[in-house]
C-alpha cells in the first residue's frame, strides 16, 4: 500500500527483479552506446579517424542483454556492434577511442585492429576477428572449458542474421547442443548483412535454427529492453542448470548505413529507415522509465550532458595519446618473441 | 627406454600430459570410444573419461574453434583431425583465429592449443587420405609447425606442443605410424620446437628433408656410402615454423651441395623457403645448383597402384638425386 492508500502494482522490470537504479542504468549505457556511436561517425566524417562501424539501433537490446549476465564472472563474445554492451560490461569510452584512434594503449589491440573488435581480459570479452562468426565456436569451447572446469559460468556470444548463414555457426551450435553446454546465442537481426536484405538472406527464421539443435530458440522484440532482459536472463538461469545453450533472435533494425564506407541509401529507402526511427528502443525505454515515475526530462537533459561530456574527455584524450611504436609491429607474434621479431 | 611404433609414442605423449595435467584434453571425430581411426588414441577414454576425450560432432571447423575457444580461457587442448585432407574447413579457424589471437590483442589473450593430423600417402588412401598440406599452413606467422620422423622425436615433439604457449600443427607421418618403430624414452622429455636435427654427418652432399622420406634418405645414405664411397650429411627441419635458420646454413656450408626432399607438392612447399634462405645466406658456399625431389605437381595422389608409386617418393628416387648432386 502507498501512502494514498492504493495497492502498488510492481512495475514490469520490478517483476523481472530489477530495481529502479538497475533500469535506469540500463538506459544510460544504452544512451551512452548510442553517442559514443555518433561521435565516431563524425570524427570519421572530420577526418579524425579512419573508419567506424556502427551499432545505431541496436544498443536496446545490448544493454539490456548485459544485465541479464553475470557481469563478474561471465564470458563475452560480443561482434563488432556491441558498443554498448561492451560499455555495459565494462570497457570505458576512453578505452574505445583509443581503439578508434588506433593508439598504443588500446586495450583491445594495441590499436593493431580495427574499432569494433574488442578484446578484453580483464573484463572477459574474448578478443574477436573480421571474418563473422569465428567467435561461436569460441564461446562454445569457453563453455565447454566451463562445464569441465564445473564453473558456474555462461558464454554468451553476438552475431548478425546474416552470420546465421555460416557454417561456424550452425557446427558451433551443434556442438553445444549434443554437449548441453552453458552458452547463449543471441542474433542481432538488425535486418540488413551490409546491403542484402533479411529475406535474400533466410527464408525461414533464425530462432527456429535452434531446433535442428535440440536446443529452443525464441524471438524477442530487440527494441523492448525488458523482453531481451527476461530472454537472456531465462536463458542464463537454463544454462547454469546444465539444461544447455538458448539461441535468441533479438529483432532490431540498423539505422545506421553498415559503416562509414557504406552509403545506405543505395540499397534501401529513406523512408524505411525514418519509420523505423519511430520504433528506437531507447526513446521507449526513455518513455516507460517516465511512465513509472523514476525519469523525467530534467533528469533525461543532465545524463545526455553528463554521457556528452564523459565522451569528450575520451575523445580528447585518446586522440592526445601516443600512436604505437612503428616497430612494435614485430611484437607479440609468438610468447616472448624478442623485439626483433620472431625469426 | 622400450621400442614402441610411432604411433604408440604419439599416444604415450597424450597420456602423459594428461596424467599430469588435468586442463589437457582431447577432442575429434572417433577418437573416444574407437581410440581413432588409426587407433591414436585407443585407450585414453577408458582411462581419462569422456569429458576428456571427447568423441564431436563430424564438423572440423568447430572441432578447432571450439579447442580454441577453451585453449583460450586455460584449457590445453589438443585437437585431432582425423585426416589433414579433412582440415580445410578447419582452416579459418586456424589461420584467421588462432595464429592471430596474441597478436591481435596485443599480448592480453593467447591460444595454447595443439591440432593434430595424419599427413602423407603410401597407403592406397587416394587424393583425399594421402596430402601433405604444410605449404597451406606454412608461412603463417603465429603458428608452430612440426612434423617428427621417428617415435623419439613423435613423443618429445608432441609434449613440446602441448606445453608451448602457442598455437602448434603437429603434423604426424601416418605411414610412420606402424612401419616405425624405435626407442623411446618412458620419462619426461621434450624435443624442441625451432630446432632442427643432424641425423648424419657428411661431408659430399648434404639433405635435407622432414617426416617420411628422411628413412628414404637415411638408406639411401647408408648404401651411397658403402657402394660409393659418397658421404652424405642429413639435417631433419623437424620444426617446419619457426625454421631453423643457423642449422640450414650450417648444413649447407658442410658440403655446398643441397639436396632438399620433401612429399609435400615442389611448387611453394617448404623446400622453396628451405631454399630461398640458402640463397639469401649462402650462396657463395654453394658448389652446385639447390636441387629439390618432392611430389609432382599435381593436385594429389591416385590411387591406382602404379600411380601412387609413381607419386611416392622412395628410397631409389632419393639415391638417384643423391647420386646425381654428388656428381654435379
Amino acid at each position: 500500500m502507498n501512502d494514498q492508500g492504493t495497492v502498488h502494482t510492481p512495475h514490469e522490470h520490478e517483476q523481472l527483479g530489477l530495481t529502479n537504479g538497475q533500469v535506469i542504468d540500463m538506459y544510460k549505457y544504452m544512451l551512452l552506446g548510442r553517442k559514443f556511436d555518433e561521435r565516431n561517425l563524425l570524427l570519421q566524417r572530420a577526418g579524425k579517424i579512419n573508419f567506424h562501424v556502427s551499432g545505431i539501433g541496436q544498443e536496446t537490446a545490448q544493454a539490456a542483454a548485459a544485465f541479464a549476465l553475470d557481469r563478474e564472472k561471465d564470458y563475452f563474445l560480443p561482434y563488432y556492434r556491441d558498443y554498448a554492451f561492451v560499455m555495459s560490461v565494462g570497457m570505458t569510452p576512453r578505452e574505445l577511442m583509443l581503439s578508434a584512434f588506433a593508439k598504443a594503449e588500446d586495450p583491445n589491440s594495441g590499436g593493431r585492429q580495427m574499432p569494433g573488435h574488442f578484446g578484453s581480459k580483464r573484463l572477459r570479452i574474448v578478443t574477436g576477428s573480421s571474418p563473422v562468426t569465428t567467435q561461436v565456436p569460441h564461446a562454445v569451447g569457453v563453455a565447454l572449458s566451463a562445464k569441465m572446469r564445473k564453473q558456474d559460468i555462461v558464454s554468451f556470444v553476438t552475431f548478425g542474421e546474416g552470420s546465421s548463414n555460416q557454417g561456424d555457426f550452425h557446427e558451433g551450435a551443434n556442438f553445444a547442443g549434443v554437449h548441453k553446454l552453458p552458452v547463449i546465442f543471441m542474433c542481432e537481426n538488425n535486418q540488413y548483412a551490409i546491403s542484402v536484405p533479411l529475406h535474400k538472406q533466410i527464408s525461414g527464421k533464425v530462432s527456429d535454427r535452434a531446433l535442428g539443435y535440440g536446443f529452443p530458440g525464441i524471438r524477442v522484440d530487440g527494441n523492448d529492453a525488458l523482453a531481451v532482459y527476461k530472454a537472456v536472463k531465462e536463458a542464463r538461469e537454463r544454462a547454469v542448470r546444465g539444461e544447455g545453450p538458448t539461441l535468441i533472435e533479438a529483432l532490431m533494425y540498423r539505422l545506421s548505413p553498415h559503416s562509414t564506407s557504406d552509403n545506405d541509401l543505395a540499397y534501401r529507402t529513406k523512408e524505411e529507415v525514418e519509420e523505423n526511427w519511430k520504433k528506437d528502443g531507447i526513446v521507449r525505454f526513455k518513455q516507460y522509465l517516465i511512465s513509472c515515475g523514476i525519469w523525467d526530462e530534467e533528469k533525461d537533459s543532465d545524463l545526455q550532458a553528463q554521457l556528452a561530456l564523459e565522451i569528450k574527455e575520451a575523445t580528447e584524450s585518446a586522440d592526445n595519446a601516443p600512436f604505437p611504436k612503428p616497430e612494435d609491429t614485430l611484437k607479440h607474434v609468438y610468447a616472448g618473441d624478442s623485439e626483433e621479431g620472431v625469426y | 627406454m622400450a621400442e614402441m611404433e610411432y604411433i604408440d609414442a604419439i599416444r604415450l605423449a597424450m597420456k602423459e600430459e594428461m596424467e599430469k595435467d588435468e586442463n589437457v584434453f582431447v577432442l575429434g571425430e572417433d577418437v573416444g570410444v574407437k581410440g581413432g581411426v588409426f587407433t591414436t588414441t585407443k585407450g585414453l577414454q577408458d582411462q581419462f573419461g569422456e569429458e576428456r576425450v571427447i568423441d564431436t560432432p563430424l564438423a572440423e571447423s568447430a572441432i578447432a574453434g571450439v579447442a580454441i575457444g577453451a585453449a583460450m580461457v586455460g584449457m590445453k587442448p589438443i585437437a585431432e583431425m582425423q585426416y589433414s585432407d579433412f582440415m580445410l574447413p578447419a582452416t579459418n579457424q586456424i589461420i584467421s583465429e588462432a595464429a592471430k589471437i596474441r597478436y591481435r590483442s596485443n599480448n592480453d589473450w593467447s591460444c595454447p592449443v595443439v591440432v593434430r593430423a595424419p599427413i602423407g600417402g603410401g597407403i592406397f588412401g587416394g587424393l583425399y587420405h594421402s596430402q601433405c598440406p604444410e605449404s597451406i599452413f606454412f608461412g603463417t606467422p603465429g603458428l608452430k609447425i612440426v612434423a617428427p620422423f621417428t617415435a623419439y622425436d613423435a613423443k618429445g615433439l608432441l609434449k613440446a606442443a602441448i606445453n608451448d604457449p602457442d598455437p602448434v600443427l603437429f603434423f604426424e607421418n601416418k605411414k610412420c605410424y606402424r612401419m616405425i618403430k624405435g626407442d623411446v624414452p618412458l620419462d619426461d622429455y621434450t624435443v624442441p620446437i625451432g630446432k632442427a636435427n643432424v641425423l648424419r654427418e657428411g661431408t659430399d652432399i648434404t639433405v635435407i628433408g622432414y617426416s617420411m622420406p628422411l628413412h628414404f634418405c637415411l638408406q639411401a645414405a647408408e648404401e651411397l656410402e658403402k657402394e660409393e664411397g659418397i658421404s652424405a650429411h642429413i639435417l631433419d627441419l623437424r620444426s617446419l615454423q619457426p625454421l631453423d635458420r643457423d642449422a640450414i646454413i650450417e648444413a649447407v656450408r658442410k658440403t655446398g651441395k643441397v639436396l632438399i626432399v620433401h612429399e609435400d607438392n615442389k611448387t611453394g612447399g617448404v623446400g622453396a623457403e628451405v631454399s630461398a634462405i640458402i640463397s639469401e645466406e649462402c650462396l657463395f658456399d654453394l658448389d652446385a645448383p639447390i636441387k629439390r625431389l618432392c611430389g609432382p605437381d599435381v593436385p594429389a595422389m591416385p590411387i591406382s597402384p602404379p600411380m601412387e608409386k609413381f607419386f611416392m617418393l622412395s628410397k631409389d628416387k632419393v639415391k638417384q638425386a643423391m647420386h646425381e648432386l654428388a656428381d654435379y
